[in-house]
């Protein structure tokens, strides 16, 4: 407080000391993220990046590409052929679902978008295994599902329904729509409906006024649910590896099986990295357009 | 009921009585399975029948008889804990420090700190794997909230850095300028009016680390396996209907915790 600079009346020095001093606090209190920093730090970044120089290394030692090289293989690529058909497959499904769901739950009111709210909020608080197992209880040979459809005679005997490939997109389509739905309604609630009301004004009929203002105006909530959709998916791994009872081989169940069974850490990591450069390129390609705050402010 | 909204676009109800249908259908997709467990867990039979054949509180029984999943679950409520008191004060002091200082490396350094948000799990699982083999903290219940805690930081970060933006930092300010230091300001000013925001980031910590399966599935093996790698390796060996039970006590769990956070929202809008 009683600094010389300061007793000598001259402004200046008095002002760089304040500024010094502010700069001191700044960096104090942004030290403060310190103990976050050094856990995440510690336990994410420093193995990952372990990992990360691991795929880069063979057997002995030296640098090399045997890993990424070894992915090239065709059973990998029946890995990540099932992958993407099953992220897009489900995404799309997600959005053909979501998107009137979101568009009758903004247009609802009192009761009933409580309800429907409390229909997507539901699950999403709802343990993962929980509704995986539910899925499967549902889908199975003797279960609620196929009774019904042998029941009201729609086919013969009970169809397959899980351990396969539609279980797992049925699944996923279950644990995947919350995270749709909730970007759509945010950026439809923000909306401004009179914008609607104008364009019917101009002369537009409702489906024009639909698919010129409406739709595009709901964009950026469309593009952070697919993208968030489709990131999950591609990681996914609790959902497919039990409703898809080792049938439906995913990059994920490919990653745990490097390791469980054959414990080979250059190819696990090789995969891994992969996984995680293209997860990261699609987010990168969604941030360039829409910012940041997509991805973190909807939650 | 629905506000007049249609008829504004010129469309009555009952012309788009299929998208209302649609939805309905969709809204019953969304929370059927779920429900449909509950009365399944009080069925007699081994095998699981809808609707059950008698009522039965068997695999209740058997669930709170067995010493593997009751230890389960409490290993599950305990790295829960350990997360939620980690996670919270190091994502609030985050949120804080980067809030304030407001600089472009805070910035990049709250990227880096929701990164665990974006990488994909099963990833950080086996690097978590690979680190804690060599420094000893695989199959322990502190390895396992650790890990749980960098998952959970950044739901108390997005959530209490919301709450920071709708806060008045000047009020912090007044009362540093009448004597009080910046941590009683803190604590005494800053903390009550952010309460809400970083409550529903404990919640939230607390969930990611109950519900998580995938990094429990590959560092927490013997007395430190929680209740969901139980539950998942269960799902993977046969459909044992003991399950459905837990499912159902896990059910009323998330009811309860969506309620409390819904509780804590309204109570948040109302005080602003």
């Amino acid at each position: 407080m009683s600094s010389p600079a300061g007793a000598a009346g001259a402004g200046a020095p008095n002002v760089a000391e304040l500024a010094a001093r502010g700069r001191a606090e700044k960096l104090r209190i942004f030290l403060l993220s310190l103990p976050g920093v050094l856990i995440i730090g510690v336990i994410i970044f420093v193995p990952v990046a372990w990992l990360f120089g691991l795929s880069f290394l063979e057997m002995g030692g030296g640098l090399s590409l045997v890993h990424y090289e070894r992915l090239m293989h065709p059973s990998y690529y029946l890995t990540f052929q099932t992958t993407f058909e099953l992220s897009f497959l489900v995404t799309a499904i997600c959005v053909l679902l979501g998107y009137p769901y979101a568009y009758v739950m903004v247009q609802a009111t009192g009761i009933w978008r409580s309800l429907l709210l409390v229909a997507v909020l539901f699950p999403f608080w709802t343990s993962l295994l929980v509704r995986t197992y539910a899925w499967l209880v549902l889908l199975q040979r003797r279960g609620l599902i196929n009774n019904w459809l042998v029941g009201s005679g729609i086919v013969d005997e009970p169809i397959r329904l899980v351990h396969n490939f539609t279980g797992t997109a049925i699944g996923m389509v279950h644990i995947m729509m919350p995270f749709m739905v909730l970007p759509l309604y945010a950026s439809m609630r923000s909306m401004d409906r009179n914008l609607l009301l104008a364009a019917s004004n101009l002369g537009a009929s409702p489906a024009k006024a639909f698919w010129q203002v409406f739709v595009p105006l709901t964009l950026p909530g469309l593009f952070a649910g697919v993208i968030l959709v489709f990131v999950l998916c591609l990681g996914f791994y609790v959902t497919p590896a039990v409703l898809g009872g080792g049938r439906v081989m995913m990059w994920s169940m490919q990653i745990e099986r490097s390791i469980a069974v054959y414990a080979d850490w250059g190819a696990a990591s090789a995969l891994g990295v992969i996984l995680l450069v293209v997860t990261l390129a699609i987010l990168a390609a969604m941030t360039r357009i829409f910012g940041m705050q997509q991805l973190t402010g909807n939650r | 009921m629905l506000s007049g909204w249609a008829t504004e676009t010129q469309v009555t109800h009952r012309q788009r009585l299929w998208l209302y249908v649609l939805v309905g259908l969709v809204a019953f997709f969304l929370v059927a399975p779920a429900l449909i467990v509950v009365p399944m867990s009080f069925s007699d039979s081994r095998f699981l029948q809808f609707p059950p054949e008698g009522f039965s509180w068997r695999w209740y029984e058997t669930y709170f008889n067995s010493v593997e999943w009751r230890e389960a679950t409490a290993v599950s409520f305990k790295t829960a804990g350990l997360t939620v008191l980690m996670a919270t004060p190091a994502g609030t002091l985050a949120a804080y420090g980067l809030h304030v200082s407001q600089s472009r490396i805070a910035g990049l350094v709250q990227t880096a700190l929701i990164t665990p948000l974006i990488i994909p799990l099963i990833l950080i699982a086996i690097a978590v794997f690979f680190l804690y083999a060599r420094i000893g903290l695989n199959n322990t219940i502190i390895g396992l909230a650790l890990a749980h805690t960098t998952l959970a930081i950044p739901f108390v970060l997005v959530t209490v850095t919301a709450g920071l933006k709708n806060y008045d930092m000047n009020q912090e300010l007044v009362a540093r300028s009448l004597g009080a230091n910046r941590v009683v300001a803190f604590l005494t000013i800053t903390l009550p009016q952010i309460r809400f925001s970083v409550m529903s980031g404990a919640l939230l910590a607390f969930i990611a680390s109950f519900d998580e399966v995938v990094v429990a599935l590959f560092i927490a093996g013997g007395d430190a396996a929680p209740l969901t790698r139980r539950m998942f390796n269960a799902l993977r060996d046969e459909i044992d209907p003991t399950v459905a039970a837990i499912s159902s006590l896990l059910i009323i769990l998330a009811v309860v915790l969506m309620t409390l956070s819904q509780w804590i929202e309204a109570r948040a809008e109302r005080r602003q």
